[in-house]
Protein backbone atom coordinates (compact mmCIF):
# COMPACT_ATOMS: atom_id res chain seq x y z
CA UNK A 1 0.00 0.00 0.00
CA UNK A 2 2.84 2.65 0.84
CA UNK A 3 4.48 1.55 -2.37
CA UNK A 4 1.57 1.89 -4.06
CA UNK A 5 0.72 5.36 -2.42
CA UNK A 6 4.46 6.60 -3.48
CA UNK A 7 3.28 5.48 -7.31
CA UNK A 8 0.56 7.58 -7.05
CA UNK A 9 1.88 10.69 -5.97
CA UNK A 10 4.65 10.23 -8.32
CA UNK A 11 2.34 9.08 -11.20
CA UNK A 12 0.07 12.14 -10.48
CA UNK A 13 2.48 14.84 -10.20
CA UNK A 14 4.02 13.79 -13.80
CA UNK A 15 0.03 13.44 -15.95
CA UNK A 16 -0.65 16.68 -13.90
CA UNK A 17 2.17 19.19 -12.96
CA UNK A 18 4.97 17.56 -15.00
CA UNK A 19 5.92 20.83 -17.25
CA UNK A 20 6.95 18.60 -20.60
CA UNK A 21 5.07 15.86 -20.29
CA UNK A 22 2.01 16.96 -18.17
CA UNK A 23 -0.66 19.19 -20.09
CA UNK A 24 -3.86 18.53 -18.04
CA UNK A 25 -5.69 21.31 -19.25
CA UNK A 26 -4.97 19.74 -22.86
CA UNK A 27 -7.70 17.25 -22.96
CA UNK A 28 -10.30 19.78 -21.10
CA UNK A 29 -9.56 22.35 -23.49
CA UNK A 30 -9.97 20.07 -26.01
CA UNK A 31 -13.44 18.88 -25.24
CA UNK A 32 -14.33 22.47 -24.56
CA UNK A 33 -12.97 23.70 -27.87
CA UNK A 34 -15.43 20.38 -29.50
CA UNK A 35 -18.16 21.58 -27.91
CA UNK A 36 -17.94 24.80 -28.72
CA UNK A 37 -17.10 24.21 -32.74
CA UNK A 38 -20.04 21.83 -33.21
CA UNK A 39 -23.00 24.42 -33.28
CA UNK A 40 -20.63 26.59 -35.72
CA UNK A 41 -20.84 23.54 -38.07
CA UNK A 42 -24.19 22.69 -37.52
CA UNK A 43 -25.90 25.55 -37.61
CA UNK A 44 -27.77 27.45 -34.56
CA UNK A 45 -30.69 24.80 -34.56
CA UNK A 46 -31.76 24.14 -31.66
CA UNK A 47 -33.80 21.40 -31.21
CA UNK A 48 -31.04 19.57 -33.27
CA UNK A 49 -28.12 20.74 -31.22
CA UNK A 50 -30.46 19.45 -27.94
CA UNK A 51 -30.71 16.20 -29.76
CA UNK A 52 -27.49 15.37 -30.89
CA UNK A 53 -25.55 17.83 -28.12
CA UNK A 54 -25.12 14.84 -25.48
CA UNK A 55 -23.60 12.39 -28.14
CA UNK A 56 -21.49 15.32 -28.96
CA UNK A 57 -19.90 15.47 -25.60
CA UNK A 58 -19.40 11.73 -25.26
CA UNK A 59 -17.55 11.67 -28.68
CA UNK A 60 -15.48 15.08 -27.34
CA UNK A 61 -14.84 13.06 -24.06
CA UNK A 62 -13.75 9.65 -25.50
CA UNK A 63 -11.25 11.86 -27.92
CA UNK A 64 -9.93 14.24 -25.30
CA UNK A 65 -8.79 10.46 -22.97
CA UNK A 66 -6.63 9.98 -26.21
CA UNK A 67 -4.72 12.87 -26.05
CA UNK A 68 -2.37 12.19 -23.52
CA UNK A 69 -1.98 7.77 -24.49
CA UNK A 70 1.66 8.48 -25.61
CA UNK A 71 2.89 9.86 -22.39
CA UNK A 72 0.95 6.87 -19.82
CA UNK A 73 3.66 4.18 -20.20
CA UNK A 74 6.29 4.73 -23.02
CA UNK A 75 8.02 7.74 -21.10
CA UNK A 76 8.59 5.57 -18.07
CA UNK A 77 9.96 2.37 -20.22
CA UNK A 78 12.25 4.14 -21.97
CA UNK A 79 13.60 5.53 -18.61
CA UNK A 80 14.05 1.81 -17.20
CA UNK A 81 11.43 3.05 -14.66
CA UNK A 82 9.72 -0.90 -14.31
CA UNK A 83 12.71 -2.82 -14.63
CA UNK A 84 14.23 -0.68 -11.10
CA UNK A 85 10.41 -1.36 -9.40
CA UNK A 86 10.66 -5.22 -10.40
CA UNK A 87 13.88 -5.22 -8.40
CA UNK A 88 12.25 -3.68 -5.70
CA UNK A 89 9.86 -6.37 -5.71
CA UNK A 90 7.01 -3.84 -7.12
CA UNK A 91 4.94 -5.48 -9.29
CA UNK A 92 4.13 -4.25 -13.01
CA UNK A 93 0.44 -4.69 -11.94
CA UNK A 94 0.63 -2.69 -8.99
CA UNK A 95 2.96 0.77 -11.01
CA UNK A 96 -0.55 0.11 -14.00
CA UNK A 97 -3.04 0.32 -11.16
CA UNK A 98 -1.46 3.31 -9.72
CA UNK A 99 -1.03 4.35 -13.09
CA UNK A 100 -4.65 3.82 -13.95
CA UNK A 101 -5.91 5.67 -10.88
CA UNK A 102 -3.90 8.55 -11.81
CA UNK A 103 -5.25 8.92 -15.10
CA UNK A 104 -8.93 8.92 -14.28
CA UNK A 105 -7.50 11.36 -11.59
CA UNK A 106 -6.00 13.83 -14.30
CA UNK A 107 -8.71 14.09 -16.65
CA UNK A 108 -12.09 12.83 -15.50
CA UNK A 109 -12.81 15.31 -12.31
CA UNK A 110 -11.83 18.20 -14.96
CA UNK A 111 -13.76 16.63 -17.95
CA UNK A 112 -16.64 16.51 -15.59
CA UNK A 113 -16.73 20.06 -14.55
CA UNK A 114 -16.16 21.07 -18.19
CA UNK A 115 -19.35 19.31 -18.97
CA UNK A 116 -21.08 22.19 -17.41
CA UNK A 117 -19.69 24.97 -19.98
CA UNK A 118 -19.95 22.56 -22.46
CA UNK A 119 -23.89 21.54 -22.31
CA UNK A 120 -24.41 25.23 -22.58
CA UNK A 121 -22.22 25.44 -25.50
CA UNK A 122 -24.13 22.60 -27.06
CA UNK A 123 -27.53 23.97 -25.92
CA UNK A 124 -28.68 20.98 -24.18
CA UNK A 125 -31.50 20.71 -21.61
CA UNK A 126 -30.61 20.41 -17.58
CA UNK A 127 -32.34 16.82 -17.23
CA UNK A 128 -29.81 15.72 -20.73
CA UNK A 129 -26.82 17.18 -18.72
CA UNK A 130 -27.38 15.08 -16.21
CA UNK A 131 -27.55 11.67 -17.60
CA UNK A 132 -24.18 12.66 -19.44
CA UNK A 133 -22.57 13.21 -16.16
CA UNK A 134 -23.41 10.12 -15.07
CA UNK A 135 -22.93 8.33 -17.76
CA UNK A 136 -19.18 10.30 -17.73
CA UNK A 137 -18.85 9.04 -14.33
CA UNK A 138 -19.54 5.85 -14.90
CA UNK A 139 -17.55 5.64 -18.17
CA UNK A 140 -14.67 7.50 -17.82
CA UNK A 141 -13.58 4.73 -15.31
CA UNK A 142 -12.89 2.83 -18.56
CA UNK A 143 -11.53 5.09 -20.67
CA UNK A 144 -8.58 5.46 -18.41
CA UNK A 145 -8.32 1.90 -17.91
CA UNK A 146 -8.57 1.18 -21.78
CA UNK A 147 -5.62 4.11 -22.85
CA UNK A 148 -3.45 2.71 -20.11
CA UNK A 149 -3.84 -0.85 -21.65
CA UNK A 150 -3.44 0.35 -25.36
CA UNK A 151 -0.54 2.50 -24.13
CA UNK A 152 1.07 -0.38 -22.15
CA UNK A 153 0.10 -2.92 -25.30
CA UNK A 154 1.61 0.15 -28.23
CA UNK A 155 4.69 1.36 -25.60
CA UNK A 156 8.25 0.70 -27.68
CA UNK A 157 6.30 0.10 -30.85
CA UNK A 158 7.29 2.69 -33.84
CA UNK A 159 4.53 5.22 -34.04
CA UNK A 160 2.80 3.67 -31.06
CA UNK A 161 1.28 6.89 -30.23
CA UNK A 162 -0.75 7.22 -33.47
CA UNK A 163 -1.52 3.25 -33.23
CA UNK A 164 -2.68 3.49 -29.67
CA UNK A 165 -5.20 6.43 -30.42
CA UNK A 166 -6.68 4.01 -33.31
CA UNK A 167 -6.94 1.35 -31.24
CA UNK A 168 -8.74 2.89 -28.66
CA UNK A 169 -11.46 3.99 -30.68
CA UNK A 170 -12.83 0.32 -31.84
CA UNK A 171 -12.55 -1.00 -28.07
CA UNK A 172 -13.94 2.33 -26.64
CA UNK A 173 -16.96 1.76 -28.60
CA UNK A 174 -19.65 0.00 -26.45
CA UNK A 175 -18.82 2.24 -23.74
CA UNK A 176 -20.06 5.06 -26.20
CA UNK A 177 -23.10 2.78 -27.68
CA UNK A 178 -23.97 2.22 -23.75
CA UNK A 179 -22.91 5.58 -22.36
CA UNK A 180 -24.26 7.98 -25.19
CA UNK A 181 -27.59 5.46 -25.88
CA UNK A 182 -28.30 6.31 -22.26
CA UNK A 183 -29.20 9.75 -23.34
CA UNK A 184 -31.97 8.55 -26.28
CA UNK A 185 -33.34 6.15 -23.92
CA UNK A 186 -33.11 8.79 -21.03
CA UNK A 187 -31.96 5.71 -18.85
CA UNK A 188 -30.68 3.91 -16.06
CA UNK A 189 -30.12 1.48 -17.76
CA UNK A 190 -27.54 2.34 -20.11
CA UNK A 191 -25.18 3.99 -17.34
CA UNK A 192 -25.57 0.73 -15.56
CA UNK A 193 -23.81 -1.11 -19.07
CA UNK A 194 -21.50 1.60 -18.84
CA UNK A 195 -20.24 1.36 -15.92
CA UNK A 196 -20.24 -2.52 -16.06
CA UNK A 197 -18.59 -2.50 -19.09
CA UNK A 198 -16.33 0.26 -17.10
CA UNK A 199 -15.34 -1.87 -14.67
CA UNK A 200 -14.52 -4.91 -16.42
CA UNK A 201 -11.86 -2.71 -17.86
CA UNK A 202 -10.69 -1.10 -14.68
CA UNK A 203 -10.26 -5.12 -13.62
CA UNK A 204 -8.34 -6.84 -16.65
CA UNK A 205 -6.45 -3.41 -17.26
CA UNK A 206 -3.63 -3.94 -14.44
CA UNK A 207 -2.92 -7.60 -15.11
CA UNK A 208 -2.83 -7.31 -18.88
CA UNK A 209 -0.91 -3.79 -19.20
CA UNK A 210 1.82 -5.59 -16.74
CA UNK A 211 2.29 -8.48 -19.05
CA UNK A 212 2.45 -6.37 -21.71
CA UNK A 213 5.14 -4.90 -19.89
CA UNK A 214 6.65 -8.08 -18.51
CA UNK A 215 6.25 -9.60 -22.58
CA UNK A 216 8.27 -6.52 -24.04
CA UNK A 217 11.28 -7.07 -21.81
CA UNK A 218 11.97 -10.16 -24.33
CA UNK B 1 25.12 -6.04 5.24
CA UNK B 2 23.92 -9.70 5.56
CA UNK B 3 25.61 -12.32 3.71
CA UNK B 4 24.53 -12.43 -0.07
CA UNK B 5 24.78 -14.71 -2.84
CA UNK B 6 24.66 -14.71 -6.60
CA UNK B 7 25.27 -18.33 -8.63
CA UNK B 8 24.51 -18.99 -12.18
CA UNK B 9 24.98 -22.18 -13.61
CA UNK B 10 25.35 -22.88 -17.44
CA UNK B 11 23.56 -20.26 -18.54
CA UNK B 12 22.84 -19.51 -22.46
CA UNK B 13 21.26 -16.26 -23.99
CA UNK B 14 19.88 -16.04 -27.61
CA UNK B 15 18.74 -13.23 -28.96
CA UNK B 16 16.68 -13.03 -31.80
CA UNK B 17 18.28 -15.34 -33.64
CA UNK B 18 21.81 -15.58 -32.58
CA UNK B 19 23.06 -17.38 -29.28
CA UNK B 20 25.04 -15.05 -27.54
CA UNK B 21 26.52 -16.94 -25.16
CA UNK B 22 26.61 -20.41 -23.49
CA UNK B 23 28.00 -22.82 -20.76
CA UNK B 24 28.67 -19.50 -18.63
CA UNK B 25 28.31 -20.71 -14.75
CA UNK B 26 29.96 -18.06 -11.89
CA UNK B 27 29.54 -18.00 -8.14
CA UNK B 28 29.86 -14.97 -6.52
CA UNK B 29 29.50 -14.49 -2.19
CA UNK B 30 29.90 -11.42 0.04
CA UNK B 31 32.96 -9.23 -0.52
CA UNK B 32 33.51 -10.53 -4.32
CA UNK B 33 33.56 -8.44 -7.20
CA UNK B 34 33.73 -9.78 -10.93
CA UNK B 35 34.32 -8.27 -14.11
CA UNK B 36 32.75 -9.19 -17.32
CA UNK B 37 34.80 -8.37 -20.34
CA UNK B 38 33.56 -8.89 -23.52
CA UNK B 39 33.20 -6.52 -27.24
CA UNK B 40 30.39 -4.71 -28.16
CA UNK B 41 27.08 -6.85 -28.56
CA UNK B 42 28.75 -9.83 -27.46
CA UNK B 43 26.31 -10.12 -24.37
CA UNK B 44 27.16 -8.47 -21.55
CA UNK B 45 24.10 -6.79 -21.12
CA UNK B 46 21.86 -9.82 -21.54
CA UNK B 47 24.19 -11.46 -18.89
CA UNK B 48 23.40 -8.54 -16.55
CA UNK B 49 19.49 -8.57 -17.34
CA UNK B 50 19.87 -12.27 -16.96
CA UNK B 51 21.16 -12.34 -13.58
CA UNK B 52 18.89 -9.58 -12.29
CA UNK B 53 15.83 -11.52 -13.22
CA UNK B 54 14.50 -8.82 -15.94
CA UNK B 55 15.54 -11.86 -18.57
CA UNK B 56 15.04 -15.22 -19.18
CA UNK B 57 17.97 -17.20 -20.37
CA UNK B 58 17.85 -19.69 -23.29
CA UNK B 59 18.99 -22.92 -20.52
CA UNK B 60 20.59 -22.12 -16.85
CA UNK B 61 19.48 -20.47 -13.93
CA UNK B 62 20.04 -18.23 -11.52
CA UNK B 63 19.99 -18.15 -7.75
CA UNK B 64 20.43 -14.80 -5.66
CA UNK B 65 20.15 -14.14 -2.29
CA UNK B 66 19.77 -10.68 -1.34
CA UNK B 67 18.56 -7.38 -3.15
CA UNK B 68 19.95 -6.58 -6.61
CA UNK B 69 20.65 -3.30 -7.22
CA UNK B 70 21.00 -2.47 -11.32
CA UNK B 71 22.95 0.33 -12.86
CA UNK B 72 22.33 0.65 -16.86
CA UNK B 73 22.55 2.92 -18.97
CA UNK B 74 19.04 4.48 -18.27
CA UNK B 75 19.30 5.83 -15.10
CA UNK B 76 15.47 5.87 -14.62
CA UNK B 77 15.34 9.52 -13.19
CA UNK B 78 12.28 11.53 -14.64
CA UNK B 79 14.05 13.86 -17.47
CA UNK B 80 11.83 17.03 -16.30
CA UNK B 81 12.10 16.81 -12.08
CA UNK B 82 15.02 18.36 -10.75
CA UNK B 83 16.94 15.79 -9.63
CA UNK B 84 16.32 16.23 -6.23
CA UNK B 85 12.71 15.46 -6.59
CA UNK B 86 13.47 12.66 -9.11
CA UNK B 87 16.10 10.98 -6.56
CA UNK B 88 14.06 11.96 -3.79
CA UNK B 89 10.93 9.12 -5.69
CA UNK B 90 13.41 6.52 -5.01
CA UNK B 91 14.34 7.79 -1.76
CA UNK B 92 10.52 7.42 -0.74
CA UNK B 93 10.88 3.65 -2.29
CA UNK B 94 13.69 3.17 -0.81
CA UNK B 95 14.07 4.37 2.54
CA UNK B 96 16.65 7.15 3.47
CA UNK B 97 19.78 6.08 2.15
CA UNK B 98 23.13 7.57 3.41
CA UNK B 99 24.26 8.46 -0.28
CA UNK B 100 26.61 11.20 -0.02
CA UNK B 101 25.37 13.43 -3.19
CA UNK B 102 28.49 15.28 -2.06
CA UNK B 103 31.00 12.72 -2.45
CA UNK B 104 29.19 11.77 -6.25
CA UNK B 105 29.58 15.79 -7.13
CA UNK B 106 25.91 16.33 -7.22
CA UNK B 107 25.15 18.44 -4.38
CA UNK B 108 24.89 21.67 -6.38
CA UNK B 109 22.98 20.13 -8.99
CA UNK B 110 19.33 19.05 -7.20
CA UNK B 111 17.79 21.87 -8.89
CA UNK B 112 18.67 20.74 -12.02
CA UNK B 113 16.12 19.34 -14.61
CA UNK B 114 17.63 16.05 -15.03
CA UNK B 115 17.18 16.46 -18.60
CA UNK B 116 20.00 19.22 -18.64
CA UNK B 117 22.39 17.30 -16.85
CA UNK B 118 25.93 15.79 -19.02
CA UNK B 119 26.00 12.07 -19.84
CA UNK B 120 28.51 12.16 -16.79
CA UNK B 121 26.36 13.98 -14.22
CA UNK B 122 23.42 11.47 -14.79
CA UNK B 123 25.76 8.49 -14.54
CA UNK B 124 26.35 9.84 -10.88
CA UNK B 125 22.87 10.33 -10.32
CA UNK B 126 22.24 6.58 -10.91
CA UNK B 127 24.94 5.94 -8.29
CA UNK B 128 23.14 7.87 -6.39
CA UNK B 129 19.67 6.10 -6.60
CA UNK B 130 21.74 2.49 -6.31
CA UNK B 131 23.73 3.93 -3.02
CA UNK B 132 20.41 5.06 -1.81
CA UNK B 133 18.64 1.55 -2.65
CA UNK B 134 21.01 -0.41 -0.35
CA UNK B 135 21.06 -3.73 -2.69
CA UNK B 136 23.73 -5.80 -1.51
CA UNK B 137 24.08 -7.32 -5.23
CA UNK B 138 25.12 -4.86 -7.13
CA UNK B 139 24.63 -5.09 -11.38
CA UNK B 140 26.48 -2.41 -12.96
CA UNK B 141 26.42 -2.81 -16.74
CA UNK B 142 29.03 -0.28 -18.32
CA UNK B 143 29.32 1.87 -14.99
CA UNK B 144 31.89 4.20 -16.94
CA UNK B 145 30.54 5.41 -19.84
CA UNK B 146 30.41 9.02 -19.72
CA UNK B 147 32.56 9.48 -16.47
CA UNK B 148 35.79 11.74 -16.52
CA UNK B 149 38.93 9.84 -14.83
CA UNK B 150 37.73 11.02 -11.07
CA UNK B 151 34.35 9.34 -11.84
CA UNK B 152 36.04 6.38 -12.70
CA UNK B 153 38.04 6.75 -9.32
CA UNK B 154 35.16 7.13 -7.79
CA UNK B 155 33.17 4.28 -8.99
CA UNK B 156 36.20 2.08 -7.88
CA UNK B 157 36.48 3.27 -4.84
CA UNK B 158 31.96 2.70 -4.37
CA UNK B 159 32.44 -0.58 -5.33
CA UNK B 160 35.28 -1.35 -3.19
CA UNK B 161 33.88 0.04 -0.57
CA UNK B 162 30.67 -1.94 -1.32
CA UNK B 163 33.02 -5.24 -1.29
CA UNK B 164 34.71 -4.31 2.15
CA UNK B 165 31.07 -4.05 3.45
CA UNK B 166 30.06 -7.47 2.36
CA UNK B 167 28.04 -7.03 -0.59
CA UNK B 168 28.66 -8.35 -4.16
CA UNK B 169 29.54 -6.25 -7.33
CA UNK B 170 29.51 -7.51 -11.03
CA UNK B 171 30.62 -4.87 -13.86
CA UNK B 172 30.02 -5.36 -17.24
CA UNK B 173 32.86 -2.89 -19.28
CA UNK B 174 34.88 -3.24 -22.11
CA UNK B 175 37.02 -0.25 -20.35
CA UNK B 176 39.62 -1.69 -17.58
CA UNK B 177 38.46 -1.27 -14.19
CA UNK B 178 39.72 -1.88 -10.73
CA UNK B 179 37.61 -4.16 -8.82
CA UNK B 180 39.02 -5.56 -5.60
CA UNK B 181 40.38 -9.12 -6.31
CA UNK B 182 40.28 -7.99 -9.96
CA UNK B 183 38.68 -11.23 -10.77
CA UNK B 184 37.16 -11.48 -14.68
CA UNK B 185 35.93 -13.18 -16.82
CA UNK B 186 35.71 -12.86 -20.47
CA UNK B 187 32.17 -13.17 -22.37
CA UNK B 188 34.31 -14.04 -25.65
CA UNK B 189 35.14 -17.71 -24.04
CA UNK B 190 31.58 -18.60 -24.29
CA UNK B 191 30.42 -17.40 -27.49
CA UNK B 192 28.66 -20.47 -29.32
Amino acid sequence: MRHFLILLRRDLGLLLGGERRGATLLPVLFFLAVAMLYPFAVGPDGPVLARTGGGVLWIAALLAAILPLDRLVEPDLELGLFDQLALRGISEELAMTARMLAHWLSFAPALLLAAFPASALVGIDAATLQTVELGLLAGTPGLAALGVLVAALTAGLRGGAALGGLLVIPLAVPLLVFGAGSLSTGGEAGIALTAAFSLVLVAITPFAAGAAIRSGRG
Amino acid sequence: MQACRLTANNLACQRGERLLFRGLGLELRSGQALQVKGANGIGKSSLIRILAGLLRPLVGEVEREGSVGLLDERPALDPGLPLGHALGFWQRLDGPGDAELAQLGLSGLLEVPVRYLSTGQKKRAALARLLGQEASIWLLDEPLNGLDTRGVALVEALVAQHCAQGGIALVASHQPIALPGGAAIDLADFTA
